[in-house]
């Protein structure tokens, strides 16, 4: 670190300190980010320079650097959030009621790959992953078994999915609609980020292009039809898990951002009818500044981009509301129950980083699906961190730290610089299409990997403290092969029972609206309703648009 | 010293649903490195379609990665695909989130080893190497 010199003629702090760290003997350490970035040994006035209002302000104003609520937490704690999904409907819908017993206050989807893929429990192709890594769902019967005693015109849901994600918000409009409850009042989050499917987390329906067209008639529909609803749920979590770095996670995802905003105004919307309802879903990984750092640069980016480059007028539009999850790469098989350690500290970083809603990852879940014990103590991290920790009292608490302020400034600056080679690579669908995402995140996973193998990163059970055990003694949770087999049977009966004339004029009204252009969303919710089941609808868009070709970058 | 210069030729395949391909990439990456021919399937393919490339392109190693909780249908899926195809015998690995007990039984099946979470990539390479190398001369004695 260089500090201008200063003319006094007594000692010189700096001068004193600066020789001070010359002489020290420092541990054996590279002393950089989780992300490989430098680190310096002491941050100052220097390394945050700028403007107060212009690059931090207030909470709840513009730049939105320091949250985006005046009050933060003084007014309402985060959202306690935590992902669940396995086996059948009537099983998720049960651990939906154990986690709102035990105080969750909004609830959030996983569903299996078949699902995630647009295949049915029953299709060849779904052969052993009915219900393993999140809860299957086929029909609008499904759905209405996953809500069973869950007034839906009062709980939020978030719902994890992208490729299918138009079709699987049919599936709840009309089962909402079943339990007699009018769609303009339903509140939550469907993910429908399909660009960091093709970038990171690999489940895809069609091609970039037909995507995009099926998110922007979403966005249309909800803007009329379901006006509370948050369209997408941009997310960098899985850019992240997929191995980038905190920075390519904030650029890529605030890039992907920027192109739905562009599809939406390229389809006729005014922007601030539809940013307000974009929110966002980040990591929380183990570099606990770098973190805190990348969810405020994440605000005050946004902020500038819509305001200055897109022109919204709403502050809400302005607004990087955000969800979180803990890494789940942090998490070790070995020793697990170190894992409720680790996953506190990424809690921690969320809520000082200003999260509006939190998942914290269970202390099993390198191991299987997180038991009943491990979810409660998940769950419990966060009540702690709410009610005993007494950091909710002030916004933005490290606000203003040097350290803090630099690495805000410096993942910023990170981001700028990839906006500016994807835009010079053709825009994010062209990145895509040549790998440039996939290759980024394939370097970025693969440095620090060898940095873990050759011992310049840490992590406790791995490659030091190590212990040798026979294996976790902790319990697993197992998923019923019967689960696969009754959910077939399930769907052998709907084709049976239902009125094969509605489902089939269902189907070809979609095939039509794809080739015609019309809105597919509505086509979408009388399918639902007339009991197509997903892979029904799914074949039909891959057969009119397309499936996607994997770019090959190994 | 012939039989050292050949090249391992592994084939590092995603079967079924599962869009988590980090460790599989790491891996064959890392392989590469160690000096191995590697062809990597890409994502979302059916056992016969991991066979059926694991044959064309001749290979002595095959390595599975699943984290979705499919590996007990999937990986003997594979195996038997590679069976009937005459490929047998050919050493066949694999990642993953596969519990203990999941793991002996893949062991008795067929496969020689499992490497989970938090497993050395080098290691991998050197354990595959040292089995390769082992089974590349037993081929010269038969000869």
């Amino acid at each position: 670190m260089t500090r201008r010199s200063q003319q006094v003629t007594k000692a010189d702090p700096q001068k004193i300190w600066n020789e001070a760290m010359a002489d020290s003997r420092l541990r054996e350490s590279q002393f950089t980010s989780l992300s490989s970035a430098e680190v310096q040994p002491l941050y100052g006035p220097e390394d945050a320079p700028g403007d107060y209002d212009e690059k931090l302000g207030y909470p709840g104003q513009y730049p939105f650097t320091r949250g985006v609520h005046p009050s933060m937490y003084r007014g309402r704690l985060w959202t306690m959030r935590q992902f669940a999904g396995f086996g059948s409907a009537a099983q998720t819908n049960e651990r939906f009621k154990f986690l709102l017993e035990h105080g969750q206050t909004g609830l959030s989807t996983a569903f299996d790959f078949p699902t995630l893929m647009g295949y049915d429990s029953d299709d060849e192709i779904s052969l052993g992953e009915v219900g393993q890594v999140g809860v299957a769902i086929s029909s609008l019967r499904d759905m209405q078994a996953l809500f069973d005693g869950i007034p839906m015109g009062e709980v939020s849901t978030s719902m994890t999915i992208n490729g299918p994600a138009p079709i699987m918000l049919a599936f709840y409009i009309a089962a909402a609609e079943r339990q007699g409850v009018d769609p303009k009042i339903l509140r939550g989050t469907i993910q429908n980020d399909i660009l960091k499917e093709y970038q990171a987390q690999h489940a895809w329906l069609v091609a970039p292009e037909p995507a995009l067209r099926m998110i922007s008639d979403m966005i249309a529909y909800c803007v009329k039809h379901v006006p509370r609803w948050n369209t997408i749920s941009i997310s960098g979590y899985h850019i992240r898990e997929a191995g980038s770095t905190a920075g390519q996670e904030l650029a890529f995802t605030l890039a992907n951002g920027m192109e739905y905003i562009r599809r939406g105004v390229a389809a006729g919307l005014d922007v601030d009818e539809f940013a307000p309802r974009l929110s966002f879903f980040f990591d929380s990984h183990l570099d606990f500044f770098e973190e805190i750092a990348k969810f405020r640069a994440a605000r005050r980016i946004w902020a500038k981009k819509l305001r200055c480059e897109f022109g919204a007028k709403d502050p809400r539009s302005w607004m990087v509301r955000f969800h979180t999850q803990t890494a789940g790469v942090s998490l070790t098989a070995q020793q697990p129950e170190n894992n409720i350690v680790r996953t506190a500290f990424e809690a921690l970083a969320a809520v000082l980083g200003g999260t509006q809603s939190l998942h914290t990852n269970s202390m099993d879940e390198t191991l299987s699906l997180p038991t009943e014990k491990a979810v409660k103590i998940a769950l419990r991290t966060q009540q702690i961190i709410a009610e005993e920790t007494e950091v909710c009292h002030v916004a933005d608490p490290l606000g203003g730290s040097y350290y803090i302020e630099s690495l805000t400034d410096r993942l910023e600056a990170e981001a700028e610089e990839y906006f500016k080679e994807i835009e010079e690579r053709g825009g994010v669908v062209a990145s895509i299409e040549s790998g440039f995402f996939q290759s980024e995140i394939h370097r970025s996973a693969l440095r620090y990997q060898r940095q873990l193998e050759r011992g310049e990163k840490k992590v406790v059970g791995i490659n030091c403290y190590r212990e040798d055990e026979a294996g976790p003694t902790i319990d697993l949770h197992r998923i019923d092969a019967k689960v696969e087999s009754e959910q077939c049977q399930r769907l052998i009966d709907l084709r049976a029972e239902r009125d094969p004339k509605a489902a089939s004029d269902a189907l070809d009204a979609i095939r039509t609206a794809a080739q015609d252009g019309s809105n597919l969303i509505e086509r979408f919710v009388t399918a639902a309703h007339a009991e197509c089941t997903l892979g029904e609808i799914a074949r039909v868009l891959r057969a009119e648009f397309g499936k996607f070709q994997e770019p090959k970058i190994l | 010293m012939q039989m050292t210069e050949r090249k391992i030729r592994v084939l590092i395949g995603k079967p079924g649903l599962d869009g988590h391909d980090r460790g599989a990439k790491t891996v064959a990456s890392v392989l590469r490195d160690h000096g191995m021919e590697v062809i990597y399937t890409g994502l979302h393919q059916t056992p016969a379609e991991i066979a059926e490339a694991a044959a064309q392109e001749d290979v002595d190693v095959v390595g599975l990665s699943i984290l979705s909780g499919a590996h007990m249908t999937l990986f003997p899926r594979v195996r038997e695909e590679l069976v009937s195809r005459g490929m047998g015998e050919i050493l066949m690995v694999g990642g993953g989130i596969i519990p203990a007990e999941d793991a002996e039984t893949l062991r008795n099946d067929g496969f020689a080893r499992l490497f989970g979470p938090g497993t050395n990539t080098d290691e991998i390479a050197e354990w595959i190497a040292t089995e390769m190398k082992q089974r590349f001369e037993e081929e010269g004695d038969d000869q």
